[in-house]
């Protein structure tokens, strides 16, 4: 029978190594499931890791897929050092899209549009997701709910609400009963930040949450004591840190800067509201939050591993002949060898009689 | 007579020191033999070597003349050997006989087993009622399930670990009347501790281990403390001066505090009432599990259950403030769990500066002054001797003793107006002890108020103005330690401070 023994020391080199040995087995594991339908596995990953980045455009490509992960991964990952699981930032994604989609909507009369209204339509959305964030936070606070089952059984709420609006009040009146609202105005749209691509501000933004979050949690007091709360809950009542007031920031903020990825996307690449705005950002975020090692700097690079795993996914449809399943396929064996990379560091296997 | 247990040359290496550096040890048939020494001289080690849980990588053990190898535990008690821990391994919702029947055959009848523990119990002098609900007992209660589990296996060796640190002086007696009857019938005794005065009472043999090694083999009957002592640390530890002096302003003030369970197996705490006074150190006796937690979580915030009024800090009603808020206030803390409580494991010791420090000093606009905590807990560890790889060395690498004199000096740098101090030197070593209560009786000197919880009973006595017991979750009133004798306190641990024979009168007692 298979044992693990915990290991006296685990190594503090491996457990930085883990993430990279992760995303190598990921390639390993993905060369034999290639050749096992048939493909060659060195092509097909050349389709996966190599076709996304061969050029500018290419580049810019992953940047828009980066934006709204690390948008919302930084958020996840100063919830989970509180010990927060907040596994619902789909749907504050969503409710982010809604909220600002909505105010857009409002105030386009075609003309308008520029730097003031952009950034309301940025706090709309901010203010969507913290909305749906807070409703979670509430429920624990006051009834002790478990925020994984309440976070994550909102999330098909903030779907469907979107659905039930873009098919009703925010449907466009000139659409042909298509389940869409009308297009934004350019003057509602992000500025691009590199001509000739569709690279938009989020891109930017996602850098500056990345930063404030670094600062955050290894800067400020607030930080420290929202991270005691998470490491040692005995510790942080001792010092008589807030474990509610950690609760509350640690949700709020990350369901803002959901809600602020969902925003984002709708004004960005998108450009109008539409019943699936998010092709699972929200749930592939809280892979790349652990592959990122929770660390607002360690996520950068996740989140660019997982766009690459996202525009891998479209190319091998087009170019390989297969099925849109690949992507989630290639993040699970992410997550699993994460995880498996962790336990090994952690323990050693042993046979034992 | 062949010798019970041989042990030649017996060598631990672990990556960082060498626990175990080629011990000898022989242990006859009826003897008690005494392990001494300090925390980290290699006690616990060798121990778990003649009990198969670790393996030695030199030396051999010889049991009643043949050279054995112990592969696990379960294989020891095949032998007779018989362990019982410091900690207990009880499920508090199962009865007494249902606890031991779990480490039994599953053909195991109840009702047999019930009679034969009952049988064994009172053989031995151990009062103990087979179907009674754990959690119902007290902490020498427990201790009794587990010394009778062990004998109900009639061994030939029985290694008991510091089995005196939850007892009261009484239960100590009862205890050792047990372990001389089965001595009496042959059966040899290894008694780990570092009290000398219970090992003189006690032992036939004593050995005495000093960083790995045997620094010597006596007959305890024949040694006075201080040689013992010297055998055990290489030195002598400090006295500490008694100086008389009047008490200052009453700073902290708790009247009529009660306060529910916060969980089924926790301790109700009942009008529990008393004053500290500036300069004096009132000391809390008590048997572990009698509300000694509670009561300390009650006083610094982290319960913030209590009435307003119940509890006055400097005369301001702090019932309902959290911990923040008192420590803002003069209160200082150092809990009995260093590593989780009073220390985050995985943060530095830097970082840990901010758990109670937490001014203008350490925090500016919100940010942490990176360069201020890193200074203080430098000086921290210079000043209180801390064996540590800096001040960023992360708290769960610190052994016991050394993270506990960082914290006293955590709390005791913050200058409170009134410090609670649980099991201020609990697994610590005699030199680290000596330390920590020359810095309690320093602040005390100083002006600071300051309530001590502990089970040992001779600390208490040792730095205490006042004592007080505390005993199923109520608060006997309070004596001087001058005029308290070992025996009224241990009668007042049981609870039975009903006579007012001894009552200290005036300002001291809360009517």
């Amino acid at each position: 029978m298979f044992k693990l023994e915990p290991r006296a020391a685990p190594s503090v080199w491996m457990s930085w190594m883990s993430p990279l040995l992760a995303v190598l087995l990921t390639a390993l594991c993905g060369a034999i499931l290639f050749a096992a339908v048939g493909k060659d596995p060195v092509a097909s990953l050349g389709v996966f890791f190599f076709e996304p980045i061969k050029d500018l455009r290419g580049w810019s490509e992953v940047g828009v897929k980066v934006a709204p992960l690390l948008l919302i991964s930084v958020g996840l990952a100063i919830c989970f050092r509180a010990n927060i699981f907040n596994i619902g930032a789909e749907g504050q994604f969503v409710l982010g899209a809604i909220a600002s989609g909505a105010t857009v909507l409002a105030f386009d009369s075609g003309e308008n549009g520029g730097f003031w209204l952009i950034t309301l339509g940025l706090l709309a959305g901010m203010a969507g997701g913290m909305l749906w964030a807070a409703i979670v936070a509430w429920l624990r606070d006051r009834f002790n709910a478990n925020e994984i089952l309440v976070s994550l059984m909102l999330v098909y709420v903030a779907q469907l609400l979107l659905s039930y609006l873009v098919h009703g009040v925010l449907m466009d009146p000139d659409g042909f009963s298509f389940p869409q609202s009308k297009m934004f105005s350019d003057g509602f749209l992000l500025p691009i930040i590199l001509p000739g691509t569709r690279l938009h501000l989020g891109m930017l933004l996602a850098v500056a949450a990345a930063l404030l979050g670094w600062l955050y949690l290894s800067r400020s007091f607030s930080g420290f004591k929202l991270q005691v709360g998470g490491m040692a809950p005995r510790a942080a009542r001792y010092a008589g840190f807030s474990a509610r007031g950690s609760l509350w920031i640690s949700l709020l903020v990350s369901g803002a800067l959901a809600g602020l990825a969902g925003a984002c996307e709708v004004m960005g690449p998108i450009g109008q509201l539409t019943p699936s705005v998010s092709p699972g950002y929200g749930f592939a975020a809280i892979i790349v939050a652990f592959v990122g090692r929770l660390h607002p700097v360690g996520v950068v690079f996740s989140s660019f591993v997982m766009a690459l795993f996202y525009i891998g996914g479209e190319l091998s449809q087009s170019r390989l002949g297969m099925p849109s399943a690949i992507t989630g396929v290639f993040q699970g064996i992410l997550l699993f060898s994460l995880l498996a990379c962790d336990v090994l560091i952690h323990y050693k296997l042993t046979w034992r009689k | 007579m062949t010798t019970r247990l041989a042990l030649q040359q017996i060598t631990k290496r672990y990556p960082s020191v060498v626990a175990n550096d080629g011990v000898d040890l022989s242990v006859q048939p009826g003897e008690i033999h005494a392990i001494l020494g300090e925390n980290g001289a290699g006690k616990s080690t060798l121990m778990k070597i003649i009990y198969g849980a670790v393996k030695p990588d030199g030396g051999r053990v010889l049991w009643n003349g043949e050279e054995i190898s112990v592969a696990n535990p379960s294989a020891a008690r095949a032998l007779g050997i018989a362990m019982v821990f410091q900690h207990f391994s009880l499920f508090d919702t199962l009865t007494v006989a249902e606890n031991i029947a779990l480490g039994l055959p599953s053909d195991t009848r109840l009702g047999e087993l019930e009679r034969r523990i009952a049988d064994t119990a009172r053989q031995y002098g151990l009062e103990l009622e087979p179907q009674r609900h754990v959690h119902t007992l007290s902490v020498g209660e427990c201790q009794r399930v587990e010394i009778v589990r062990a004998l109900l296996a009639r061994p030939q060796l029985l290694i008991l670990d510091e089995p005196t640190s939850v007892l009261t002086p009484q239960a100590v007696e009862k205890l050792f009347d047990t372990l001389r009857r089965l001595a009496a019938e042959g059966c040899s005794i290894l008694y780990i501790s570092h009290k000398l005065d219970e090992i003189r009472a006690l032992c036939h043999t004593c050995t005495v281990m000093r960083a790995g090694k045997v620094t010597g083999v006596c007959d305890p009957r024949q040694e006075t403390e201080a040689s013992l002592s010297r055998l055990m640390i290489g030195a002598e530890p400090p006295a500490i001066r008694h100086q008389q002096r009047q008490p200052g302003a009453a700073l902290l003030q708790v009247r009529g505090l009660s306060l529910p369970k916060s969980h089924p197996f926790a301790t109700e705490l009942r009008d529990i009432g008393f004053e500290l006074r500036g300069g004096e150190i009132l000391g809390v006796a008590g048997v572990s599990g009698n509300g000694q937690q509670e009561l300390l979580a009650a006083l610094s915030g982290e319960d913030p259950r209590a009435a307003a009024d119940a509890i006055l800090l400097d005369g301001v009603p702090v019932g309902r403030r959290n911990a923040a808020w008192r420590r803002a206030h003069g209160l200082g803390f150092v809990p009995e769990e260093r590593l989780g409580r009073g220390a985050v494991p995985d943060l530095s010791l830097a970082h840990n500066m901010l758990l109670s420090h937490q001014t203008g000093a350490t925090v500016g606009h919100g940010m942490v002054r990176f360069g201020a905590i890193a200074d203080m807990a430098a000086a921290i560890i210079a000043r209180f001797n801390v064996k540590a790889g800096g001040p960023q060395a992360v708290a769960g690498s610190l052994s016991g003793g050394n993270l506990q004199k960082y914290i006293v000096g955590r709390e005791v740098t913050r200058n409170p107006k009134v410090l609670l101090v649980a099991q201020p030197t609990w697994g610590v070593d005699v030199g680290a002890a000596a330390q920590i209560r020359a810095e309690l009786v320093a602040l005390r000197d100083a002006g600071c108020a300051l309530l001590v919880i502990s089970e040992e009973l001779d600390e208490l006595f040792e730095i205490s103005d006042r004592l007080m017991v505390i005993a199923k979750g109520r608060m006997s009133p309070s004596i001087a330690t001058a005029e308290a004798s070992l025996d009224l306190i241990g009668q007042w641990m049981s609870g039975l401070w009903g006579a007012p024979a001894r009552r200290q009168g005036g300002a001291h007692v809360q009517a």
